[in-house]
């Protein structure tokens, strides 16, 4: 048998410990930002603020002997970094997500919650847990397959013949790659994640209220508007930002579906482009090629870029969520 | 208002909520359905035996490598997320610092997968001068499944009933034996659930591998460092963009596998949570 004081300094021994392993996740995050910090400085360096501000793409000319000097570092004759029109592609293609997917991801946390019967419920909320789970590769394969030729056949004409007296419907629609496929296939991964967090949003409104609601005479709807929408609405807005950071930096479908596009703002809403998130991929094995190393440092800076933007998005939602929890815990 | 028009109006809403779930089908069963229809082809027993070969061959690397590459970031994210959710849920739920950890692996849970991809990229793949390898790209998975960890094990820790902790050290034992033996394995259903989550998000993650991991035609190797590794996310992205109709057959039946494996993966962690709602 264990003494008293054996038991009590394991169990100091288990507090530090788990604590030190949880303090990981700090640690973690810290050392992103050093790194990438550390990674990106000479680019930082050369670029300054044209980094975010200009348009150009420029890896420079690799085969000559002449190198460019700026701020003490080096780089190829020519080189110039500029990406916002990775900013602007990840930016548009997020908008049109989130627009697409509030009303359905609400609707669907509505129906979950407020409409159907538990036993159906459930299996919509398994289907929409399993549509979070799909892979974002999958989800480009069908955006390749079905999507792109679809926009091109059949969305993309139509949308011009209904919106085409706003500029930005206007133009060539090309073969269905660009902004519209990435907004679609982004919507498509971000509703699951919307839905579901509003799901366990609305499931804190507190009972009593919504009965009484429906007692006084309230049609469903009515209760809806004056009980649960009110009382969630700060969650489902932190749901949304949740959702809106995903579409920041998703990568793979983004890159399968959007054409990829440097050099090149968006024109239009069938414009070709390229997000942060897609370019650090697409960019690699060109990037790779500079013995200067610039352009890898500059993919670091896209990177640290995205970091930054992420933690912009996500401590909001984050504060939004935990609060509308707590409020909900409060009343139970 | 009149009280036919309230109610009409509570019915096209509630058309509106039935419209959207439906919409939401559209997608889940024309992705299962390109996926099945088109993946038909590739299926033969070839694809578990053979190693990818140019634009064709079989799977056999690629399946051996997601399994390895992600058990082994499960093996890092598993334990270490079930630790430090077991100090946010239960030995400090309401100190400061468990309240800031909590918070700061619910942003991590945030940050895009391919920045983490990257940081693996310069500090083990480049800085520790490990090359592409199936390390790198386990623990680039196992910083992206953590947090989920964390979060799981200290809701289904927050679930456990108080009087089972109590009665535990009323019994005499000590806190680490009452989480051990009351706690952890009351809250066990979530915990596992938290890390199935983990597993089904590092089965279908590409861009940080392709970072870390690599790419390699040969079947995995015992080698952790300095040797790169295949995954099935990688056919699905590279052989789709071939012109030729096998290569993408193997693209979707790569998907196809990904999609059952994410499935089996799904229910499990159903079951165990309507187990645990149940009572068991």
């Amino acid at each position: 048998m264990a003494t008293p004081g054996k038991v009590r300094a394991l169990d100091r021994v288990m507090r530090v410990a788990t604590g030190i392993i949880a303090g990981g996740s700090l640690v973690a995050m810290a050392a992103i930002l050093i790194f990438l910090l550390r990674d990106s400085w000479p680019s930082i360096l050369y670029n300054g603020g044209h980094f975010l501000t200009s348009i150009s793409w420029n890896i420079g000319n690799l085969y000559g002997n002449s190198l460019s000097h700026h701020n003490g570092v080096v780089a190829p004759a020519g080189a110039a970094y500029g990406i916002l029109p990775f900013i602007l592609g990840t930016l548009l293609s997020s908008l049109i997500a989130v627009l697409l997917a509030v009303p359905l991801a609400v609707g669907i946390g509505l129906l979950l919650v407020e409409y159907l019967p538990w036993r159906i419920g459930e299996s919509l909320s398994f289907v929409v847990e399993m549509l979070a789970g799909i892979p974002s590769v999958v989800i480009g394969l069908w955006g390749i397959a079905v999507l792109i030729p679809w926009i091109g056949r059949d969305l993309g004409p139509w949308l011009q013949a209904v919106f085409g007296f706003i500029p930005f419907f206007r133009g060539p629609i090309g073969s269905g790659q660009g902004l519209l496929a990435a907004g679609l296939v982004l919507a498509v991964m971000i509703t699951p994640i919307i839905a579901a967090t509003t799901r366990d949003v609305l499931r804190q409104t507190p009972r009593e209220t919504k009965e009484g609601a429906l007692g006084l005479g309230l049609t469903r709807w009515e209760m809806i508007r004056a009980v649960s929408l009110p009382w969630s609405a700060s969650g489902i807005f932190g749901a949304v930002i949740l959702g809106l950071g995903r579409a920041l930096g998703e990568t793979m479908a983004v890159l399968m579906v959007s054409g990829s596009a440097v050099n090149y703002l968006p024109q239009n809403i069938f414009s070709p482009i390229g997000t942060m998130a897609a370019t650090i991929v697409s960019q690699l094995d060109s990037a790779m090629t500079d013995p200067t190393g610039m352009a890898v440092h500059a993919l670091a800076e896209i990177a640290l870029v995205l970091f930054v933007m992420s933690i912009l998005v996500n401590v909001p939602a984050r504060l939004l969520l935990s609060r509308a929890v707590k409020k909900g815990g409060e009343a139970q | 208002m009149t009280v036919a028009w309230r109610h009409l109006k509570d019915r096209i809403m509630l058309g509106l909520a039935v419209l959207m779930g439906l919409i939401i089908l559209v997608p889940v069963i024309g992705m299962l359905w390109l996926v099945v229809s088109h993946a038909l082809p590739a299926l033969t027993p070839s694809l578990f035996t053979e190693v990818t070969v140019g634009t064709g061959g079989g799977l056999a690397n690629a399946i051996v490598g997601t399994f390895y590459v992600v058990g082994l970031g499960i093996l890092f994210a598993g334990p270490l997320g079930i630790m430090a959710g077991v100090y946010v849920g239960e030995v400090d739920p309401s100190g400061r610092f468990a309240q800031f950890i909590r918070f700061t692996t619910d942003v991590m849970a945030g940050v895009p997968s391919i920045v983490i991809g990257y940081f693996g990229y310069v500090t083990l793949v480049l800085g520790l001068g490990w090359g592409f390898s199936t390390l790198a790209g386990a623990i680039a998975l196992a910083l992206i499944g953590v947090p989920y960890v964390v979060r799981s094990t200290e809701t289904a820790l927050s679930k456990v009933p108080r009087g089972m902790r109590e009665a535990s050290m009323a019994l005499g034992a000590s806190q680490t034996t009452t989480i051990w033996r009351v706690t952890l394995r009351e809250a066990l259903p979530g915990v596992v659930t938290g890390v199935l989550l983990a597993l089904s998000i590092a089965i279908g993650e590409t861009a940080p591998l392709l970072y870390t991991a690599g790419w390699s035609n040969y079947m995995p190797n015992l080698q952790l460092t300095h040797s790169p590794i295949g995954y099935l996310t990688y056919v699905v992205w590279t052989y789709i963009n071939e012109p030729f109709a096998p290569a993408q057959a193997l693209a979707y039946a790569a998907g196809l596998l990904l999609l059952l494996l994410i499935v089996i993966v799904n229910i499990v962690a159903r079951r165990l949570v309507s187990r645990s709602r149940l009572g068991r």
